[in-house]
């Protein structure tokens, strides 16, 4: 089937199987392999991208399902050379070890920061539920959390 | 894991997909939020042939006020549930309940006609539906019928729902200052209940101890008789037949059970 797919800002029409998943088409299709496959079973978020700005596992969505609709994956939220302020804080308080589940953690922050731009920590947990860091790295992946969160609500006054 | 390859249609309309369901019979499957479907997909455990996307309907997403009950479009999502201002005020236990499910991800997609129609018994909503005394909504080619929820859940993953036919709304009658709570216990935050428990005033169901959603009568009963919290949760695993498996044994969760709904009626009971 034919799909019209919003990626990062520019539209593209591309040709797919019906039952192609949506990380499938991301990273095979788009190229962009910034999306990682963890568990494929809607279980660990490391697949999290956005969709119409929203947090989504896209091992569990259809390509399909995106059609006509926009899809924002970590190869998106730079602004040219101009990190994401949640990308910036992961750096900065190190939110990462080995960095496989980077992508989904950083996407799954930023549809948390839009829903609720000051959580507590205890929201940064539950909001972070669906990711798993198998380095368990949790400390500071909340740290980083707070921090974009802090920063961008300072940007805002 | 990639799912078996299928014919994937996207419906229009209510009555397109009902007209898609009537031509391609038991062989096609409705998808909603695809979060209880696309997983069975994927291992292979259902093999469609034909899918029928409902994701284009946005009429049936919706939570409306009736008057003396609360309307909630089958295609509306578990994170607008969980943020309705007007469910917070009239079903707080539906909101409640529906914020719990799964994680922000599996909210943003999942939706509770999806989760109702798939009649998982270790799924949340389904109890809770029990326990507010819901009517659901079923259209087929020959019109809308109602079926309480009572009636609606069959057996492991079979419901009211026909052939043919598919879940439009839910209705829910407005609750006011009624006591509920919503308790689940699990190994991790993101799986299903080991065992659930959603109250409602008087009304007691169970998540995952039996074949379906099922209500606690006896426990119901021991409460309208007089008992206290206490005294009616030691009847919790009566007619129960809870799974026996790797997550936990039958006997596990009948005292869990007991546990989680003596916890549920006090905490109802408090608000």
């Amino acid at each position: 089937m034919h799909v019209t797919i919003n990626v990062n800002g520019e539209e593209h029409g591309d040709e797919v199987e019906d039952r192609t998943l949506l990380v499938h088409y991301i990273r095979d299709t788009r190229g962009l392999t910034g999306t990682n496959v963890g568990c494929d079973t809607t279980s660990c978020g490391a697949c999290t991208v956005l969709l119409d700005g929203e947090s989504v596992k896209s091992c569990t969505v259809l390509a399909a399902q995106a059609d006509g609709h926009s899809v924002t994956t970590i190869e998106g939220l730079a602004d040219g050379e101009s990190m994401h302020p949640v990308q910036r804080a992961f750096q900065e308080k190190h939110g990462l070890q080995c960095g496989f589940c980077t992508p989904g953690m950083v996407m799954a922050s930023v549809s948390l920061l839009r829903e609720n731009p000051n959580p507590t920590d205890a929201e940064v947990r539950s909001g972070l539920e669906g990711n798993i860091c198998r380095c368990t790295g949790y400390h500071n992946i909340v740290e980083s959390v707070l921090a974009a969160a802090e920063r961008t609500t300072e940007a805002a006054e | 894991m990639i799912p078996a390859a299928f014919t994937y249609r996207r419906a229009s309309s209510v009555d397109d997909a009902l007209a898609l369901l009537a031509e391609h019979g038991e062989d096609a499957k409705l998808l909603a939020g695809g979060h209880s479907l696309l997983p069975l997909m994927k291992l292979r455990l259902a093999v469609p042939e034909v899918v029928v996307d409902l994701g284009g309907l946005p009429d049936l997403s919706y939570v409306e006020d009736r008057g003396d009950s609360v309307a909630i479009g089958a295609l509306t999502r578990h994170h607008d549930l969980a943020t309705s201002e007007l469910l917070g005020r009239e079903v707080p236990l539906l909101a409640h309940a529906a914020g719990t499910i799964g994680d922000p991800q599996v909210r943003h997609r999942g939706t509770i006609g999806g989760s109702l129609v798939h009649g998982d018994p270790a799924s949340d909503l389904p109890a809770v539906a029990l326990a507010l005394d819901a009517v659901l909504v079923v259209r087929g080619p020959a019109g809308s019928r109602e079926v309480p929820a009572t009636e609606f859940f069959k057996d492991f993953f079979e419901t009211a729902v026909e052939p043919g036919e598919l879940l439009t709304e839910i209705r829910i009658a407005k609750r006011g200052g009624q006591g509920w709570d919503f308790q689940k216990f699990t190994r991790r935050a993101i799986d299903w209940a080991i065992v659930g428990v959603a109250v409602a005033g008087d009304a007691v169901a169970l998540v995952n101890m039996g074949p379906k959603p099922m209500r606690a009568s006896a426990v119901e009963a021991a409460l309208a008789a007089g008992a206290s919290p206490a005294e009616a949760a030691e009847h919790a695993a009566e007619g129960t037949s809870p799974p026996d498996e790797h997550n936990a044994s039958a006997a596990y969760r009948q005292h869990l059970a007991k546990v989680l709904v003596r916890r549920a009626l006090e905490n109802a009971r408090a608000r």
